[in-house]
C-alpha cells in the first residue's frame, strides 16, 4: 500500500453475501488506482475496529467516501460503530481534535424503496434528504465538506445496465476528483467550536480506547 | 531398652524406604516394587534388621483401611448405588469363576477338595492395596478398567467375610459347629452394619461439624484417625472386614462439607502405613519354602496367575473395556492379595490346611505381588503400545478417489467441530482418521470417515488433495501434524492449509511451513472462562466481551513478535515480559481515564450543566 492512495472508501454491508449493489460498487471503486477500500465487515468480521489502523487510514486521504446500503433511514451497525470509536473526541473533533479538517465527505448508498417512495405522500413519509441530517452534522463536526450524496433508490430492482452506468459514474467520479462541476459552488465548511466540557463520559474503557488511540496515532 | 528398640525399628522402616523408593522410581520401577524391595533387603532374608514381619503386617494392615476409607470419600451413595451392578456381577464373576477355575485344575491334580477350595478362593483374591495404589499413581481411578477394578475389588472385600466364616466349617472335626452361633453372629454383623451407617448418617456429621467449630486442627485430623480406627474396631469386634468398614464411613462421609479436609488430613497417613504395608509383604516372603521347592512355587505362581489372566481376559472382553485398558486390569486382578494371607491364615488355625501348604500358598501369593509391578513396567514396554497401535484393524484404507473441496485430517474433538460446520453449511468435506477405533466410532454415528493416514502421499491424492481447496489440519500430534504440512507444501502447493497448533511450540513450526491460518487450540475456550470470570467480578458482559477479544488479538501478535527470537530464550523471555507489561500499563491507563471521566461526569451533573450520556 505505499501507492499513493488519497481517496478512502469504508465500505459496509453486513450481508455482502447477498449484496449485488454494494459489492459491484465496492469492486468499481477498488479498481480506482487511487482509492484505497477498506471492507469493515471483512476487516471486523468480530467487531472489534482496530482504531489506530483505521484513523492512520483517513490521516492519509483527502476524500473520505462511506459506502453503504441504507437500513432503516441509517448506516449499517459496524459503520456507526465505527464512527463512534475512530472519530473520537480529542482526534476528529473537540479542542484538540482536528485531524479530519479540510476533508471532504461523500456517501455512496443504496435503499431499497424507489424514488418516488421517499415523499410525504408514500410509504417512506420524507424526502430522502429529510434523512441527511446526522451525516452532514458528523462531517461539519469534524471540520469535513458533506458532498451531495450519491443515490441508487429501488436497489431491489435496478437492472444490470442501469448497475454498469451507476459503477462506472462512481468509478469516474473518484478518478476525477475534485474536479466535480456540484463541488464548484460549495461553500466552505461551517466551524463547529467544541468546547471541552462536551467531551463524552460515557466513551467507556470498553471500547478501543479511543482518545489513547489517538495520541499514538497523532504521534504517527 | 524398649524405647530404644523402637527407635531402631523406626530407623530401619524408615531408612529403608527413603532409600528404596527413590532408587526403584529412578529405574521406572514404581513405588511400590521400592517398598518390597525394602522390606525382602531388611527382613529375615535379607540383612536380618527386622525378623518378626507378622506384627508389622497386622500393623501395617491399617493403611489398607484408611485407603479404603479414602475410597469411600470418592464415591457418593449415589454412585455406589450405580456400581451394584458391576461389584456383584462382575466383581463374582471374578472372584468365583477364577476360584472355581483353580479348584478344579487342582481337585484334578490330585488335591483334597477342601484344600482346593481355600486355595482356590485364597488365590482369586487379588491385593487392593497394590491395585488401587496403581490406579491412583496412574490416575486410572476414573476410568472405566478402573472402575471395574475397584468394583471386582469392593466385592472382595464383600465376599472375605463370608469366607472367612465359611473357612473352619470345612476343617470336617469341627463340622458340628453350633449353627445358633452362626446366627448370633449374623445378627451382630448385621447390627453393626446398621449401627454404622445409622450413625453415619445421622451422628457424624453433628460432630464433625462440632469438632471443627474448636477450630484446633489436629483435633480435626485426630478425629478423623478416631473415626477410621472406630469404625475398624466395631468391624473387627463381630468379625467382619475392617476395610469394608472403612469403606462404609468413607461412602457416609462422601457428600459431607469436611469430605475434602478428611481426604487431606488422612492422606499422609495412608500414604506412608500403605508404604510399610508392603515392606512387611516383602519381608513376610519365606524364602526358606521357596528355595525347597523352587518348581512347585514356579508353578503356582505361573499357574494361578494364568488361570486368573484367562478369566480375567474374558471379562475385559464381554464388558467390553478399551483394548488399551486391558492388560492393566488382567495384572492388577490377576496377582494374588492380603486377604489371601488372611484365608490361609484362618485356614492354618482351623486345621483346614498344614502350616507348610499355608506358607507354600503365603510365598506364592507374596511373590505374585511382587512380581506385578514388574508386569506392569513389561507391559507398559511392549504389551500396551502394541495395543494401542496395532490393534486388529478390520476397517479398509481410504481406497476411492474423493473430490471434496475440503478435506479434514484428524477427526478428534477438533476436526469434529470442524466437519460438523461444514456439513451443517452443506460443504463436503473429505475425513481422514488414523485411528480405527474412532472411525468405527464415527462410522456408527453415521460419519463418513475414511480410516488412513493423512500423512501419506498416495492416501492424500486418493482423498482428492489434488483438485481439494482447503485442508484442514486437526490432528492432535505435533510430529504427524507437522509431517503432514509438509508434504502437503511439497506437493499440492494449491491447497490452503487451516491449522490447529496443540501448543507455542508447534504454532511456530506450523508458521516456520509457512503456514498463516493457524489456531491454537486452548486460546479461544480459555479466553471465554476469563470472559465468564471478568463477568462474575462484575464487569459488563460487553465490556469483558471486548477485553477478551482486545486480548486475544494482543497475545496473537505477541505470539508473532516472539517468533523472530524464538531460538534466542533470553530475547524471547524479554519480549513476552515486555509485551505482558505494555498491555497492563494500556489498560491501567485506561481504567484511570475511565475513572476520571466518571467523576467529571458527577461534577457536571451536580453542577448542572447539561452532560448527559451521549456523544459528541
Amino acid at each position: 500500500m505505499t501507492q499513493a492512495t488519497d481517496i478512502l472508501v469504508i465500505t459496509a454491508h453486513p450481508h455482502m453475501e447477498l449484496s449485488r449493489i454494494n459489492r459491484r460498487l465496492m469492486r468499481a471503486a477498488a479498481d480506482v488506482p487511487r482509492v484505497q477500500v477498506r471492507d469493515l465487515y471483512a476487516l471486523y468480521p468480530d467487531y472489534l475496529i482496530d482504531v489506530p489502523a483505521e484513523q492512520a487510514a483517513l490521516s492519509a486521504a483527502q476524500l473520505v467516501v462511506w459506502q453503504h446500503p441504507i437500513h432503516w433511514y441509517h448506516m449499517p451497525p459496524l459503520m456507526k460503530l465505527w464512527v463512534d470509536e475512530v472519530l473520537a473526541f480529542g482526534w476528529a473533533y473537540g479542542p484538540e481534535g482536528g485531524a479530519l479538517k479540510g476533508k471532504d465527505l461523500w456517501l455512496v448508498a443504496s435503499t431499497g424503496g424507489p424514488d418516488d417512495s421517499y415523499q410525504p405522500a408514500s410509504y417512506n413519509r420524507y424526502h430522502f434528504e429529510a434523512f441527511m441530517p446526522p451525516y452532514e452534522q458528523t462531517a461539519t463536526l469534524c471540520g469535513m465538506r458533506f458532498l451531495p450524496p450519491m443515490v441508487l433508490h429501488g436497489a431491489h430492482k435496478v437492472n444490470h445496465h442501469d448497475l454498469g452506468a451507476h459503477a462506472k459514474t462512481l468509478a469516474d467520479r473518484l478518478a476525477n476528483y475534485p474536479a466535480w462541476p456540484e463541488i464548484e459552488g460549495l461553500e466552505e465548511c461551517i466551524a463547529c467550536e467544541v468546547p471541552l466540557s462536551a467531551r463524552p463520559q460515557d466513551e467507556a474503557a470498553n471500547t478501543a480506547g479511543g482518545a489513547l488511540a489517538a495520541h499514538s496515532a497523532e504521534a504517527a | 531398652m524398649e524405647h530404644g528398640s523402637w527407635l531402631t525399628g523406626t530407623l530401619v522402616y524408615l531408612g529403608a524406604a527413603v532409600l528404596a523408593v527413590p532408587l526403584a522410581k529412578k529405574l521406572g520401577l514404581g513405588s511400590i516394587i521400592g517398598y518390597l524391595g525394602a522390606g525382602i533387603a531388611i527382613g529375615p532374608w535379607g540383612l536380618r534388621l527386622v525378623t518378626d514381619p507378622q506384627d508389622m503386617l497386622h500393623f501395617a494392615e491399617f493403611g489398607v483401611v484408611l485407603m479404603l476409607f479414602l475410597v469411600g470419600l470418592e464415591l457418593e451413595p449415589r454412585r455406589l448405588w450405580s456400581l451394584r451392578k458391576p461389584i456383584f456381577g462382575w466383581g463374582s464373576a471374578q472372584l468365583f469363576g477364577s476360584a472355581a477355575v483353580l479348584m478344579a485344575i487342582a481337585v484334578a491334580f490330585g488335591v483334597p477338595w477342601q484344600l482346593a477350595l481355600v486355595g482356590g478362593l485364597g488365590l482369586a483374591m487379588s491385593s487392593t492395596a497394590i491395585g488401587l495404589g496403581v490406579l491412583g499413581e496412574r490416575n486410572l481411578m476414573a476410568t472405566t478398567s478402573g472402575q471395574s477394578l475397584l468394583s471386582v475389588a469392593l466385592l472382595q472385600d464383600i465376599a472375605a467375610i463370608p469366607i472367612l466364616a465359611l473357612v473352619p466349617l470345612l476343617a470336617a472335626s469341627e463340622g458340628a459347629h453350633a449353627d445358633g452361633s452362626a446366627w448370633l453372629a449374623a445378627g451382630k454383623a448385621i447390627g453393626v452394619i446398621a449401627t454404622i451407617v445409622l450413625g453415619g448418617r445421622l451422628l457424624l456429621r453433628p460432630a464433625l461439624r462440632w469438632i471443627a467449630r474448636s477450630d484446633t486442627p489436629e483435633i480435626f485430623t485426630a478425629a478423623a484417625l478416631l473415626l477410621v480406627v472406630a469404625t475398624a474396631a466395631l468391624m473387627q469386634a463381630v468379625g467382619l472386614s475392617m476395610a469394608l468398614g472403612a469403606f462404609l464411613a468413607g461412602v457416609l462421609l462422601a457428600e459431607s462439607e469436611y469430605r475434602r479436609e478428611l481426604e487431606t488430613d488422612i492422606e499422609p497417613f495412608k500414604g506412608l502405613l500403605l508404604g510399610l504395608f508392603f515392606i512387611a509383604v516383602g519381608m513376610s516372603i519365606d524364602f526358606a519354602v521357596v528355595l525347597k521347592q523352587p518348581l512347585l512355587i514356579t508353578a503356582i505362581v505361573l499357574g494361578f496367575f494364568a488361570l486368573k489372566a484367562v478369566v480375567l481376559w474374558g471379562m475385559g472382553r464381554a464388558m467390553p473395556l478399551p483394548k488399551p485398558e486391558r492388560p492393566v486390569f488382567i495384572i492388577l486382578l490377576a496377582q494374588g492379595g492380603e486377604f489371601g494371607f488372611v484365608v490361609f491364615q484362618t485356614a492354618t488355625q482351623a486345621k483346614v490346611i498344614d502350616a507348610a501348604t499355608s506358607s507354600l500358598l503365603v510365598a506364592a501369593v507374596a511373590i505374585s505381588m511382587l512380581l506385578t509391578p514388574l508386569l506392569l513396567v513389561a507391559a507398559d514396554k511392549w504389551w500396551i503400545p502394541l495395543l494401542a497401535r496395532h490393534k486388529p484393524v478390520n476397517i479398509d484404507e481410504i481406497s476411492e478417489q474423493q473430490n471434496a473441496p475440503v478435506i479434514i485430517a484428524g477427526f478428534g474433538r477438533y476436526g469434529q467441530i470442524v466437519g460438523r460446520l461444514m456439513f451443517a453449511n452443506g460443504i463436503n468435506a473429505t475425513v481422514l482418521e488414523h485411528d480405527a477405533e474412532q472411525v468405527e466410532g464415527l462410522r456408527k454415528f453415521g460419519w463418513l470417515t475414511f480410516y488412513g493416514d493423512a500423512t501419506r502421499l498416495d492416501l492424500l491424492r486418493t482423498a482428492g488433495a489434488a483438485k481439494a481447496r482447503v485442508i484442514v489440519v486437526a490432528i492432535d500430534d505435533v510430529e504427524q501434524s507437522l509431517k503432514l504440512v509438509d508434504v502437503v507444501n511439497e506437493n499440492f502447493p494449491q491447497l490452503t492449509i487451516i491449522a490447529r497448533a496443540r501448543n507455542v511450540t508447534h504454532y511456530y513450526g506450523l508458521r516456520e511451513r509457512g503456514v498463516k491460518l493457524i489456531e491454537r487450540e486452548t486460546l479461544d475456550s480459555a479466553l471465554m472462562s476469563a470472559r465468564s470470570v471478568l463477568e462474575a467480578m462484575g464487569w459488563e458482559r460487553h465490556q469483558a466481551r471486548n477485553l477478551a477479544l482486545r486480548f486475544r488479538r494482543h497475545s496473537i501478535e505477541l505470539l508473532e513478535e516472539m517468533a523472530l527470537h524464538r531460538t534466542d530464550e533470553a530475547k524471547l523471555i524479554a519480549v513476552a515480559k515486555q509485551g505482558r507489561q505494555q498491555l497492563e500499563q494500556l489498560w491501567a491507563k485506561e481504567r484511570e481515564e475511565a475513572q476520571e471521566r466518571k467523576q467529571r461526569a458527577v461534577w457536571s451533573a451536580e453542577s448542572g450543566t447539561e452532560s448527559s450520556e451521549g456523544a459528541p
